[in-house]
């Protein structure tokens, strides 16, 4: 899945997490970076809030201010590292753990400072050769928090935050309810720190190069690279690494290049958002807040025009309604018919009002589970109402303009 | 001020507490409870707001104080 793409001059697209040899061993690991160096707590704090590090599983947020929330518990914290990767359009985790392991177990080490155990979860494929790395490291004296591995199941909300929480405490891996966060008492009743795969990763290339070259990558707001896997109508379909503020036109010339003239692209996968395919777009948070997406967990699927993106968005909700966890009642009922609705319109099925009912039944649902699966599905909707506003109007009269130019 | 918490893993949508609280709570197409405008309880809603919390059958309506300095949540 990976392309190791050479950065061309000049261009964000530039490899960190992925610039080694990528055959996830551990001397190859130690040859390229050496130990880690040894750290306190407050240190780790402090070189995460300096670096500006982000949460890199979707939502974005700086890791400083979970890992001191989970400080100033003062108790033994669980850590968990998130690789369930369930978002079918992202394969980035999967890629980081098979070609640089040995990163995310290292910040796995420097976010569980202190703790009671640390988890790597992940699916159930990944485990035969990860356990033999966290063997292989214990043995070498790496790593002073013992590692247990936990199985991910292969379902879209399994790796939502409190899930991974759950499946961590032996329970099933449905997200819970969020009256009492994680970061003070996580299902087994001990402060739980749940942070994404690469997220770690980075923070281990961070406590042994520092915040500032950390912050030579991507743009003073979002600093450093971000792993991406791009995909739709590209020659070389996989898994890049760039600096946030890379242009959409910069990624998918990594990705080989377009197959067909695009329509939009999908950035931040199935609960992010569709964006104008602009050659010249940066991917950041301020370059795409206007269209309402964020780079998110870094998926980025390009739709040529040949193909209708209310077809596609109809195929990606009714996927997501299949994946709600059983659990919330506006979310059972809510997205099973959200979809069937914007598949109507998708597949022409005009009535009068129908855009405002999908408009209506996106904002029902918002809010109003204990994830944010269903805040997720509507504004995947919402977005794809707004970039194929002229595919709505074309459908309400019978047409398709993308069956126009196939 | 204080806050309605609906647990949504736990709420069972016979919309009592819409009943009881019409002033903040509405149903929504399948009986589980909407706010009108936020999730805030003014004060002289709040005895009302009490009695819906002790009268939820499935214990999934809870009220909270609304702190600031509170992490917020992620995702
Ligand atoms: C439905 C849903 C699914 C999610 N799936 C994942 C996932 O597979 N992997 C992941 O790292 N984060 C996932 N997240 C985000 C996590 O809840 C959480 O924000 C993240 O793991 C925190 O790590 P980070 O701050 O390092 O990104 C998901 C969120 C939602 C709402
Ligand atoms: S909001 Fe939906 S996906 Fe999330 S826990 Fe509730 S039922 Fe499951
Ligand atoms: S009374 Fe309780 S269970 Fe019933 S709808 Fe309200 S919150 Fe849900």
């Amino acid at each position: 899945m990976t392309s190791a793409v050479e950065a061309p001059p000049g261009s964000r697209v530039q490899l960190r997490l992925l610039g080694g040899r990528n055959d996830g061993r551990l001397d190859s690991h130690l040859a390229q970076h050496g130990r880690l160096p040894v750290f306190d707590a407050n240190q780790i704090v402090g070189l995460a809030r300096d670096a500006g590090l982000t949460g890199r599983g979707g939502a974005g947020f700086p890791v400083w201010r979970k890992l001191s929330a989970v400080a100033a518990t003062g108790r033994p914290p669980v850590v968990i590292a998130n690789g369930a990767e369930g978002e079918p359009a992202s394969g980035k985790d999967r890629a980081l753990l098979a070609y640089a392991p040995n990163l995310v177990l290292d910040g796995l080490q420097l976010a569980a400072m202190g703790a009671q155990s640390a988890v790597l979860y992940a699916p159930a494929a990944a485990h035969r050769a990860l356990g033999e790395l966290i063997a292989a490291r214990r043995g070498a004296g790496l790593d002073r928090v013992p590692v247990r591995l936990v199985a991910a199941p292969d379902a879209f909300v399994a790796g939502e935050e409190t899930a991974a929480a759950a499946a961590a405490a032996g329970k099933a891996a449905v997200p819970g309810d969020k009256l009492v966060r994680i970061t003070e008492a996580g299902p087994g009743g001990a402060p739980t720190l749940v942070q994404n795969v690469e997220t770690l990763a980075h923070l281990a290339l961070i406590a042994r190069y520092g915040p500032g070259w950390f912050r030579t990558a991507g743009t003073p707001d979002e600093p450093g690279t971000f792993l991406a896997t791009v995909s739709g109508a590209v020659a070389a379909p996989g898994v890049l690494e760039a600096g946030y503020g890379v242009t959409l036109g910069e990624l998918i010339a990594a990705a080989g290049g377009a197959t067909a003239p695009l329509s939009a692209v999908l950035v931040g996968g199935y609960h992010g958002g569709w964006v104008p395919a602009e050659a010249a777009l940066p991917v950041s948070r301020a370059a795409l807040t206007p269209y309402g997406g964020s780079p998110g967990a870094g998926v980025i699927v390009a739709l040529p025009r040949s193909a209708c993106g209310l077809l596609e968005t109809a195929r990606i909700a009714g996927y997501l309604a299949g994946q709600v966890a059983g659990q919330c009642g506006p979310c059972i009922n809510g997205l099973p018919r959200l979809a069937s609705t914007l598949t109507d319109l998708a597949h022409r099925r005009a009535r009068p009002g129908l855009p405002a009912e999908v408009d209506r039944l996106a904002r029902l649902v918002t809010g109003r589970g204990a994830c944010r699966h269903p805040d997720g599905t509507a504004r995947l909707i919402h977005s794809a109402m707004r970039a194929f506003e002229a595919d709505v109007a074309a459908h309400l009269v019978g047409n398709c303009r993308a069956e126009e130019k196939r | 001020m204080n806050r309605l918490h609906v647990d949504w893993t736990a709420c069972d949508g016979r919309g009592l507490c819409a009943e009881l609280l019409p002033e903040l709570l509405t149903e929504d197409d399948w009986g589980y409870p909407v706010p009108r405008a936020g999730m805030n309880v003014p004060p002289a809603l709040e005895p009302a707001a009490r009695q819906a919390v002790d009268r939820c059958p499935a214990l999934a309506l809870k009220l909270t104080r609304v702190s600031a300095g509170r992490a917020p949540a992620s995702s």
